[in-house]
């Protein structure tokens, strides 16, 4: 019963979870809401989970499922059926989606239980589920562009969930807005695939691309990079990146749930999903690679110096999205989605273990007062520790396996210009692995630094509907690394599972490279981490007053500092350069001027001339009513004459 | 469905409600209120089986023919297509959800309100029925008075200045619009020796090109000033602020789309010669329209002159969609009109529900609304969304269906055009945050009340609408394929007509002469 024909479950029960919160949640008691919200996301990832096993009992070619609901747009030859499909690629999303997205509703119980609006934040979260799933199952381009836009609306309701902070509801809208700048993009290729392929299914789309589209072309380089744009904004890559710090407003599981493990990951979903398109388009790949790889450290190193835990965790997802195009972009699809995983289970993990930081310390987000919570909050301590070893990438920990393939593919990889992406990835690993032992030390070493003493006292350790969820994920941010594991030939269980989705033609090859050289690299970026680590041991545990003592040298280094603590002013850039400008533009010459005066003013100009003019004639002024009706009168007879006129001749 | 005359029942009844309610005391007003209401909800009522018996083809239904002026050749004839089907479902039910919402917003003169209200009703399903030239143009100006009072004695501050522009602007349309129907009139004679105004007879109609593109003109100026495309926008935001919530309602809801349905139903099946001349400049005023709205709806200090404008922008796709005259374009277009009366007329309503309690309508006077009014936040959060064409809700399915289309016309156009989705996203999350975020700031917020079960009410078919719309639209697109298949049809036989005639008096054959349209006609031929 439960095979992949109830695969539209999956998606459809969190729906009803939001649905019955939403509508009713007010009038239902706590622990009724509760069941509704994590029953549905529960049942939700138990048949997912079962829909895998089915899916993998398959033989290997035949590992895809499509079962058609309704049709929901037709109109001429345009169809845009309701109709979801699961294949390795989505199967693999669907399970980090729910199975992740279930631990973070459990997590939310505990976390949101003092919360007025606990029904509203869970009608958004399972409505998010759903977009979400309906994003990774539907099975044409416009499904998963509802999908997509789904997610972003949630997000925007979840950032704007305490919507009486003004920097809460700026962030939404931020976030929406960037958002849709991405949209834009994704929009355009929709239509463009259409008016080439003559459908937006994928069935259809990615089998005949490359006989329809000429590998290079104008037409497939265009559609891959207009994709592209929406997945700058949707997994915040450069130029559209600013909204994803500033959605750290939102309460903290959203933050693990949305803007780490999963939507931001969508864009990732969407590349890898579209390689068929984008191994047809050699400039793409290099802009995709390109901008990955720029992501990565400049992100990187935007996190250096934040004070606040949750904007450090922040920049780095970014700069680990930026990872995962990285790979895309040198054509290792494999081992995006390999981070993809990784990544769900380390940085959801350090984003509860932050939340339940901030639990703990009533809701302080500074790192600057916190400080040795590291006997007081032992679950967290450990949790955290090893999700930041598995992202700073210590061997054996997850993060490890999969950032490894992605810089070996880097520097293997056959799009030009790789030796550079890989300098820059290899560069970020370290900027990655001092930065998240700056904010290990400074939370979890040393003194509590907390001045409230209300704050001081009731530092604890999180009730367990907390530390649970933290404990699955640490376990998978340890061990999940050995599903890939790089250097045994043919025992990559991942690379197996998936190969099927990414063999289309134009598909690079899988780099060989020598056991030696493989060896060397890996030893390589471990040694890199290792240092990062090293001098954040230094500066933040060994001698806590030198950063500050550098820091207050002036010069150089404070410049440096300043600008990687104001993100290089990019938000500043961009509200002088575009923002301000557009508004001042439209508010003081379009509307005030060019409305009001111009295109009113002569429509104007023309009523008192003819009201002048005919006052004039009659020389009785009763009134305004009567002269525009006089003037109405007088115009109608002067254009009828000259229209008259007009068609005559 | 034959033996009832339905269309005119339609039509009239509103009339009838209003000569009841002329015998009925005017201090009487729950009376008053009451038969005006019922009217139009049984109006309403006897409209829905209008869409079950409409079959699936473009020919006139539900048509009655009536001999009135035999010497000129009037007829009283009535009947629908997949067209304006939807544009009389769309009038009975915001007309009766107008109705419901004046309860306590109107007080004085309720009387001559409701009567105006019920005559309007009358005009404006007349119209979107009339297939005869001159019913359709008396109708037309029908319309125009109790509108015209509307704005003028239940209107705001400046609603004299207001309603005097809006009739001179319309009247201005109006007049060139007659001149070239009675031109057509006389030409239609010329040609058989007949006299008729029978409207179907003059779709495709043989017009010299030149008469065609003066005649074209005439329409367009009567047309584009009711949509109001740009630069003919500027008696709507006024008309809009000085209007009653229910007049704004009525104005953009049914009103504006008076000008579209002129396109579809006069311009581009009469002139189609003049209509592909004209696609790169009424175009090119059409995206001007989407970015040139939105960007002064951003700046606006007033509620409902933001919405006003924003009606601007979301018009602009209806004539983009209209004139990249194929399938796709047109019938998203026409969703985006009915999208468009649902959405800004629950949009209207809702700056009345804010305007009825607050006696102001500008943005810096709210803010933390949310907090007083959560049910209403709901609302106002989903038609905003769906203002602003979220997936799955109505505005998108539009919305996409016209940039679709327009991409096959023209890609630069349909790039241009979807700018307009981020600056919906912005000038509506803007104001939403202003009015309904943040904390509250201004006292006089403390005591807001949330919604009534009567405004509930009434704004429960709009969003019941929002969604089935934006999940189900395929069977209202259905219902419209034939006559939009036809129309599309129509203004391509008569180019190929055109060329062929043009190849025959040249004697050149080998001259391949291609109008924009002519592009479009690879579409797949479904039509």
């Amino acid at each position: 019963m439960l095979g992949l024909e109830n695969i539209w479950l999956v998606p459809i029960l969190p729906l009803i979870g939001a649905i019955v919160n939403g509508l009713f949640g007010k009038f239902m008691s706590k622990s009724s809401v509760t069941l509704w919200a994590v029953g549905s996301t529960g049942l939700s990832f138990f048949i997912a989970v079962i829909a895998f096993l089915n899916l993998l009992s398959l033989d290997a070619r035949d590992r895809v499922f499509e079962k058609i609901l309704f049709t929901w747009i037709q109109a001429g030859s345009f169809t845009a059926q309701a109709g979801i499909q699961i294949d390795p690629l989505s199967a693999i999303f669907l399970l980090i989606v729910t199975g992740v997205g279930f631990l973070i509703h459990v997590y939310s119980i505990g976390y949101m239980s003092h919360e007025e609006g606990y029904a509203r934040y869970f009608a958004y979260l399972n409505l998010f589920m759903f977009s979400m799933l309906l994003l990774i199952l539907g099975n044409n381009f416009l499904l998963m562009f509802i999908g997509w836009e789904g997610v972003g609306l949630c997000s925007y309701l979840l950032i704007g969930y305490y919507y009486e902070k003004d920097s809460a509801s700026n962030a939404g809208k931020k976030a929406f807005v960037m958002n849709r700048i991405g949209d834009f993009g994704f929009l355009l290729a929709i239509m463009w695939i259409f008016w080439t392929f003559g459908s937006i299914d994928y069935t259809t789309v990615f089998p005949s691309a490359s006989q329809v589209l000429p590998a290079g072309g104008f037409a497939v380089t265009g559609i891959t990079l207009l994709l592209f744009l929406g997945a700058t904004g949707k997994s915040a890559q450069i130029p559209l990146y600013t909204w994803l710090p500033d959605a750290m407003e939102g309460p903290t599981p959203v933050s693990a749930l949305i803007h780490a493990a999963t939507m931001v990951t969508a864009g990732v979903y969407m590349v890898t999903r579209c390689n068929a398109l984008f191994n047809l388009a050699p400039t793409s790949m290099i802009v995709v690679a390109l901008i990955g790889a720029a992501t990565a450290l400049f992100a990187a190193t935007m996190g250096l110096y934040q004070n606040d835990i949750k904007r450090v965790l922040a920049y780095s997802t970014v700069s680990q999205l930026g990872y995962m195009f990285l790979a895309c972009g040198v054509g290792a699809y494999v081992a995006a989605v390999f981070h993809v995983m990784t990544h769900a289970f380390f940085k959801a993990c350090l984003f509860l273990g932050s939340g339940s930081v901030i639990h703990g310390m009533s809701g302080e987000q500074d790192m600057r007062q916190m400080g040795g919570l590291k006997s007081k909050m032992p679950i967290t301590h450990m949790t955290m520790l090893i999700s930041a070893l598995a992202i700073s990438g210590i061997p054996i920990f997850a993060g490890f396996f999969s950032k490894d393939e992605i810089l070996l593919s880097a520097f293997l990889g056959h799009t030009k210009g790789n030796l550079v992406y890989w300098i820059l990835a290899t560069v970020a690993a370290a900027v990655t692995a001092f930065y998240m032992f700056r904010l290990y030390y400074m939370t979890f070493s040393g003194e509590l630094r907390a001045e409230d003493q209300h704050v001081r006292d009731h530092v604890h350790e999180s009730p367990n509907v907390m530390t649970v969820p933290l404990i699955i994920l640490a376990f998978g941010a340890a061990f999940a690394g050995f599903l890939g594991l790089p250097i045994i030939e043919g025992g990559h269980a991942l690379n197996n599972f998936l190969g099927p989705v990414f063999h289309t033609p134009g598909a690079p090859e899988h780099p060989h490279a020598s056991l030696g050289l493989e060896l060397f690299l890996m030893g390589f970026s471990v040694s890199v981490a290792v240092l990062g680590i090293l001098v954040a041991r230094h500066f933040y545990y060994v001698r806590p007053e030198a950063a500050t003592e550098m820091a207050a040298k002036g010069g150089f280094i404070k410049t440096v500092y300043t600008t990687l603590q104001n993100k290089y002013y990019i938000d500043e850039i961009y509200d002088v350069v575009i923002v301000k400008p557009v508004v001042s533009f439209s508010r003081s010459f379009l509307w005030k001027i060019f409305d009001v005066k111009i295109v009113d003013g002569f429509v104007n100009s023309i009523a008192s001339f003819v009201t002048d003019l005919s006052s004039l004639l009659r020389k009785s002024q009763t009134g305004m009513v009567r002269n525009y009706a006089l003037a109405m009168a007088l115009g109608g007879v002067f254009f009828v004459g000259l229209w008259i006129l007009a068609l005559g001749n | 469905m034959d033996s009832i005359p339905i269309l005119s029942l339609l039509t009239f009844l509103p009339l009838a409600g209003a000569l009841l309610i002329l015998f009925i005391d005017k201090n009487n007003k729950g009376l008053i209120r009451g038969a005006a209401f019922t009217t139009t909800v049984i109006v309403f009522l006897m409209s829905v089986p209008l869409y079950f018996y409409f079959e699936n083809t473009y020919e006139m239904q539900f048509v009655e023919k009536h001999e009135w002026i035999p010497a000129w050749g009037v007829y009283y004839s009535l009947g629908i297509d997949g067209i304006s089907l939807f544009l009389v479902l769309l009038t009975t039910l915001i007309t009766a959800i107008c109705v419901a919402s004046t309860w306590t917003a109107i007080d004085k003169h309720i009387k001559e309100f409701m009567i105006s209200m019920l005559i309007l009703e009358t005009g404006m399903i007349g119209v979107f029925c009339a297939l005869d030239f001159f019913l359709f143009y008396v109708l037309w100006e029908v319309m125009l008075i109790p509108m015209y009072l509307m704005i003028g004695i239940w209107g705001g501050q400046r609603r004299i200045y207001a309603a005097v522009k809006f009739f001179l602007f319309t009247m201005f349309g109006s007049v060139l619009m007659l001149v070239a129907i009675l031109w057509l009139y006389f030409h239609l004679h010329e040609l058989t020796g007949q006299y008729s105004f029978d409207i179907l007879s003059y779709h495709g109609l043989k017009i010299d090109p030149s008469a065609q593109f003066w005649l074209f003109l005439a329409f367009f100026m009567a047309f584009a000033i009711k949509v109001p495309m740009f630069p003919f926008h500027t008696w709507l935001p006024d008309a809009h602020v000085q209007a009653p919530t229910a007049g704004s309602v009525i104005l953009a809801g049914i009103l504006l789309k008076m000008g579209t349905y002129g396109f579809l139903r006069f311009s581009l099946p009469i002139f189609p010669e003049a209509a592909a001349d004209a696609v790169w400049w009424i175009s090119s005023l059409a995206v001007i329209g989407i970015i040139y709205g939105a960007l002064v709806a951003m700046v606006q200090e007033d509620v409902k002159k933001l919405v006003a404008y924003s009606s601007v922008s979301h018009l602009g796709f209806v004539m983009l969609g209209i004139f990249a005259m194929n399938t796709q374009a047109i019938e998203g277009g026409m969703l985006q009109m009915i999208n468009h009366g649902i959405s800004t007329g629950a949009l209207f309503l809702i700056v009345g529900v804010l305007y009825e309690r607050r006696h102001t309508r500008l943005i810096s006077e709210y803010g933390g609304v949310s907090k007083k009014m959560p049910i209403f936040a709901v609302i106002f959060m989903i038609v905003t969304l769906s203002s602003i064409g979220l997936p799955g809700l109505n505005g998108f399915v539009g919305e996409f269906l016209i940039l679709l289309g327009v991409w096959k016309a023209n890609p630069l156009f349909a790039v241009l055009a979807t700018t307009g989705v981020i600056w919906a996203a912005v000038y509506m999350l803007w104001m939403f945050q202003r009015v309904m975020l943040g904390k509250i700031t201004n006292p006089k917020n403390e005591k807001l009340t949330d919604l009534s079960l009567r405004e509930i009410a009434y704004f429960t078919p709009l969003i019941v609408f929002i969604f089935v719309l934006g999940v189900f639209p395929t069977p209202f697109i259905k219902k419209m394929e034939p006559s939009i298949n036809h129309l599309v049809e129509q203004t391509r036989t008569s180019v190929v007509v055109q060329i062929e005639n043009e190849k025959t008096a040249d004697g050149k054959m080998a001259i391949a002469i291609k109008p924009p349209v002519d592009k479009t006609s690879a579409d797949d031929g479904e039509g």
